[in-house]
């Protein structure tokens, strides 16, 4: 079967982002930008399908700036086999980016389709879910094992509380948790032959969607300074801060 | 304007989140309804119905919608909300992130996650990049739906209220999902997301039989809920609903204890909202001293059973 994984190209989740001064963002000039983490993850889950001869070809694609192929290459060189990048500048909400991933599912015809459960810069946990709806099909949410067998895929998902297992119909869409799995590093050989990997350049308009969002960002400000806390000596002190000034116990 | 509330509940207790969602919409100002969609979940709606500022409880109960499944609620949620809701809310719970951005696309509209402050009726402001930036977002869109960060808004009374209860016959059943099992870790201790102590532990406990040894003393003293950072769930210490941060749970609590805990930026996203945060760690350079109100340096097997006695 076919697999399509969605990828973002973010800020690398070990960067202090800063917000601009003018607040209309976050600083992004001269920040370093990867795969988003949680995307990683949906790669390695899908190249592991691919191991066991569950999953015959994985179509990875992005949607964003010329630059996301970067990200389209490192995961070819994990071994998806080959990229759409949905070319665009414009700003994108999440409703969009799922309608411009029903276009690509309804030509590529996919029967698992694997994002990531969010990305690591508007922390929204919402393109996976809007996809499920606007293709109709299933959603193993939050996952952190998945099972195909026959016509059908058990996912267990991470929920609040513990662990819940569902089986869901094919097609269907699996966003990924953290413990699914640790994505492993590509190799200079297949970084190598990633380049030579078909990478195909689309544009929101090819899948008749409008880019932009009726959710507008007002303004973007730093979050509250917490005040500067004391290093205390004792165990002693420490109880005695928490009783008589802090009075928490 | 009227709002319609997604009740969280496991079909015989309404789970305390709801209450901060009531909260949050009572910021909007307007008429609230809290669904109930579950099997059996008759005493849900009556507690539902209980709750201060509900106007009126919907209940939807059917197997369909036994265990929350996200194909079936949604198609529920969606059409109740067409019949003239102007608001959807739920908790930004797994079970309200799972839910409500696919009843949004079914409504074609946009959807706001984790709302933590009611500017004006469009307006919300929301945590981004892991809690690093928070903007502020309007919304055009006919229905307004959001997910709510329940630490951020003080629960309603779970008393006082005296809601009508209807019932709704529709049943909505995608048939494309099937509930297989559910693994619950039974606890003892209150609850992470709603305690008001929380007590922590990360990869400097070292083992599952050290946090247990180390931390459960002092969450029994404290009368705390338990938590862990990733590195601590990832090796497999606590299973991972334990998980304080960007990618587990937002806890707010009174008092956040960090034992043997880094505190990275992922974690910090956790917790960094807590009223008095205290770090216990060998580190002295450990980033999470920056965001600590008290931080102690030294050993975290020595230091944690003295506090134990001490308390």
């Amino acid at each position: 079967m076919k697999a399509l994984v969605a990828v973002k190209r973010v800020v690398d989740a070990n960067v202090k982002v800063r917000v601009k001064a003018d607040n209309t963002g976050v600083d992004l000039t001269n920040v370093k930008m990867s795969i988003n983490p949680f995307c990683e993850i949906a790669v390695e889950e899908a190249v592991r399908l691919k191991e066991k001869g569950v999953v015959s070809e994985i179509v990875v694609v992005s949607i964003g700036p010329k630059e996301a192929q970067e990200q389209i290459r490192s995961a070819m060189a994990l071994g998806a086999d080959r990229g759409i990048l949905v070319e665009t500048t414009d700003e994108i909400g999440a409703l969009e980016v799922a309608k411009i991933l029903k276009g690509i599912v309804e030509q590529e015809k996919p029967e698992l389709i694997l994002l990531g459960k969010q990305a690591i810069d508007d922390d929204s946990n919402q393109v996976g879910q809007m996809l499920g709806a606007l293709l109709g099909a299933g959603q193993g949410t939050f996952a952190s094992e998945v099972k195909v067998d026959g016509g059908k895929v058990q996912v267990t998902r991470e929920i609040d509380g513990g662990l819940q297992t569902v089986e869901l119909s094919l097609p269907a869409i699996i966003t990924t948790d953290l413990r699914l799995n640790e994505p492993r590093y590509a190799a200079l050989p297949n970084i190598m032959k990633a380049r030579k990997k078909p990478l195909e350049t689309k544009t929101p308009a090819d899948y008749g969607v409008a880019t932009g969002t009726k959710l507008k960002t007002v303004k973007v400000e730093a979050p509250a300074e917490r005040k500067a806390g004391v290093q205390v000596k004792s165990v002693d002190e420490l109880i005695d801060k928490l009783k008589n000034e802090a009075k928490v116990i | 304007m009227s709002i319609l509330v997604l009740a969280e509940h496991d079909n015989k207790t309404l789970n305390g989140a709801t209450l901060n969602v009531v909260a949050a919409a009572q910021k909007i100002g307007g008429d609230i309804t809290v669904l109930v969609a579950g099997e059996a979940a008759q005493v849900v709606a009556e507690q539902a119905a209980k709750v201060a500022g509900v106007s009126k409880v919907l209940l939807a109960d059917n197997a369909a919608y036994a265990h929350q499944l996200a194909e079936n609620v949604a198609g529920l949620v969606a059409d109740i909300a067409k019949g003239g809701y102007k608001y959807v809310l739920a908790a930004s719970t797994t079970t309200g992130k799972n839910i409500l951005p696919r009843v949004a696309a079914l409504l074609d509209v946009s959807q706001i996650t984790d709302i933590i402050a009611v500017e004006n009726a469009n307006t919300f402001k929301r945590p981004i990049y892991a809690g690093n930036a928070i903007a502020t977002v309007q919304s055009d869109e006919a229905i307004i739906i959001g997910t709510v960060r329940t630490t951020a808004f003080d629960a309603v009374a779970a008393e006082g209220g005296s809601a009508t209860i209807e019932t709704v016959s529709e049943v909505k059943d995608a048939g494309i999902s099937t509930f297989i099992n559910e693994e619950i870790v039974k606890l003892d201790r209150p609850e992470l997301a709603a305690a008001r102590i929380v007590v922590s532990g990360g990869r400097g406990v070292g083992s599952g039989e050290n946090y247990h040894k180390v931390l459960d003393p002092l969450a029994d003293k404290l009368g705390a809920a338990q938590g862990a950072s990733r590195a601590a769930v990832d090796a497999g210490f606590v299973p991972n609903d334990f998980q304080v941060g960007q990618t587990g749970k937002i806890v707010a609590p009174d008092l956040y204890v960090a034992v043997g805990i880094s505190g990275a930026i992922q974690h910090l996203a956790g917790m960094k909202d807590s009223k008095v945060i205290v770090a216990i760690n060998k580190d002295e350079e450990a980033p999470i001293n920056s965001v600590a109100d008290y931080w102690l340096v030294g050993d975290l097997n020595t230091v944690v059973p003295e506090l134990v006695s001490k308390l």
